[in-house]
């Protein structure tokens, strides 16, 4: 035995899966972008499906060149933690500008999304409190209740009254209690009904956080997510996101009216305990918000191919998860049939990404594609037809 | 009302074998992820379904102790 030796029955499983597939389904490299949309993978042009540019602004040209002119002005690094090494006033003017864009009192923004979720559950929920979690939500969120001492009760997916009924089963506690959901779901893409939590949120005297990374410049008039495309915002307790989906770049943030929010950088240790945002990165979210805020068209045009792509997949025969989003994902009943299909789809020449259990809800494998506004309507077409032609080459039964 | 470390094992194994994948031979002792193949996933949702049967929240942290079938029942007869 040794220090590896626990890790035997995943190298058992990965040899396993990589046995019948000519490519590595964790271990895709880009080699070039050409665009948005379209990239270089094992030296040919492949379509872009799986990078979750949902609004095509990684490739941004106004982005690219704050980047590039802030890097000349400050360095391409900040080399600590805020809290121990100094703030650059690029962090400062984002955070206001994040809190303007919410409506907010306040906003921290934190190295990674991860961070940032883990940040915020971690140090929010204490040693007395009860975290009540999604099923579904990401593991992110999960590792921040780990990290919180507090006591950790899951509810069924989705399931507002599975919540309601855990809720009342807890009971008076002398700690608070805090629920955690997200907008949109990262395998499915499935919806959260917002409304409905928050009358139970309130009728409970819980707080609620949400996760908006799915639905962060998708969903809203304003692309502030779902919150606000129900009309619930002032209910949410804090928002929390990342900058690696929609704005393009990488980072993440929490927004709340709390006074308090500001004593949360001197304790919460995902914040304090890594260096900062380096100057570059600033500038090209702070670009790339200000195109999100400039631009509804964007949200327009991604919802316009989302819903082609989605009913085209069911019009095809494709089983396929409730909602239309940025994200969409078939589903599949076996892992081999599902390695073998994500194999066919790149090889046909689009790459989208492989979902396994049990990072996939109900044990079942998913083929996720992400959708941008970048992608044109021949390019989803091409990607529908992609699809058909490896379910045929795959021998998977289509409705 | 299931009450003692014996009643609710027997409960949870029940629920476990209207499992078709689970092992027809399991007993107090079996280990719930070696001998059972459970994945992290499973063995969450199993104990939500356990909760609902019960009427008892098992807060995720209590898990990490849980080995078998008996630590499972030990857990929750704490919590009642």
């Amino acid at each position: 035995m040794d220090i590896f030796t626990k890790f035997k029955p995943l190298e058992a499983a990965f040899d396993q899966l990589i046995s019948f597939t000519p490519h590595n389904p964790f271990g895709v490299t880009i080699q070039k972008t050409l665009s948005a949309t379209v990239g270089i993978i094992n030296g040919k042009e492949t379509l872009l499906f799986g990078t979750n540019n949902y609004l095509g602004l990684s490739q941004s040209e106004e982005a690219k060149k704050a980047a590039a002119e802030t890097a000349l002005i400050f360095g391409v690094g900040t080399t600590g933690s805020r809290i121990a090494n100094g703030s650059y006033s690029l962090h400062q003017a984002l955070e206001h500008e994040l809190a303007q864009f919410f409506n907010r009192r306040s906003c921290m923004v934190f190295s990674t999304g991860y961070q940032a979720t883990l940040g915020m559950v971690s140090t929010l929920a204490g040693k007395d409190d009860y975290l009540f979690l999604d099923a579904d939500c990401h593991a992110s969120i999960y590792d921040g209740s780990r990290l919180s001492q507090a006591q950790i009760i899951r509810f069924r997916h989705n399931d507002p009254e599975d919540l309601r009924k855990r809720l009342r089963r807890v009971g008076d506690i002398s700690g608070i209690k805090l629920i955690v959901v997200e907008g949109v779901y990262s395998m499915l893409g499935d919806i959260i009904p917002l409304k409905e939590f928050v009358e139970i949120k309130k009728e409970e005297n819980a707080y609620l956080m949400i996760d908006e990374a799915h639905s962060f410049g998708v969903f809203g008039q304003h692309g502030r997510g779902i919150a606000e495309r129900d009309n619930v915002e002032k209910n949410i307790d804090f928002t929390v996101g990342t900058f690696s989906k929609s704005l393009g770049t990488v980072g993440g943030y929490c927004v709340s009216d709390y006074p308090q929010m500001d004593q949360l950088r001197l304790c919460t240790r995902p914040y304090m305990f890594t260096a900062s945002l380096p100057p570059e990165i600033i500038a090209a979210t702070r670009e790339n918000l200000k195109i999100i805020a400039a631009r509804p068209e964007l949200r327009e045009t991604l919802k316009r191919n989302a819903t082609q792509f989605y009913y085209a997949l069911q019009q095809a025969g494709f089983k396929t998860g409730p909602d239309v989003s940025s994200v969409i994902s078939i589903i599949l009943d076996e892992i081999p049939q599902a390695v073998h299909f994500w194999n066919r789809v790149l090889e046909l020449g689009a790459y989208i990404n492989l979902s396994l259990p049990p990072a996939t809800p109900d044990n079942r494998p998913l083929l996720r594609a992400s959708i941008a506004a970048a992608h044109t309507e021949a390019q989803i077409d091409q990607l529908v037809k992609i699809y058909i032609q490896a379910a045929k080459d795959v021998e998977v039964t289509l409705n | 009302m299931a009450e003692t470390v014996k009643e609710i094992s027997k409960i949870i194994i029940q629920t476990l074998l209207e499992n078709p994948k689970v092992p027809r031979n399991i007993s107090p002792e079996s280990k719930i992820i070696e001998d059972l193949e459970f994945d992290s996933l499973a063995v969450m949702n199993f104990v939500m379904e356990i909760e609902d049967k019960l009427d008892v929240s098992v807060p995720l942290d209590r898990l990490t102790d849980v080995r078998t079938i008996r630590d499972l029942a030990d857990a929750i007869v704490s919590l009642k």
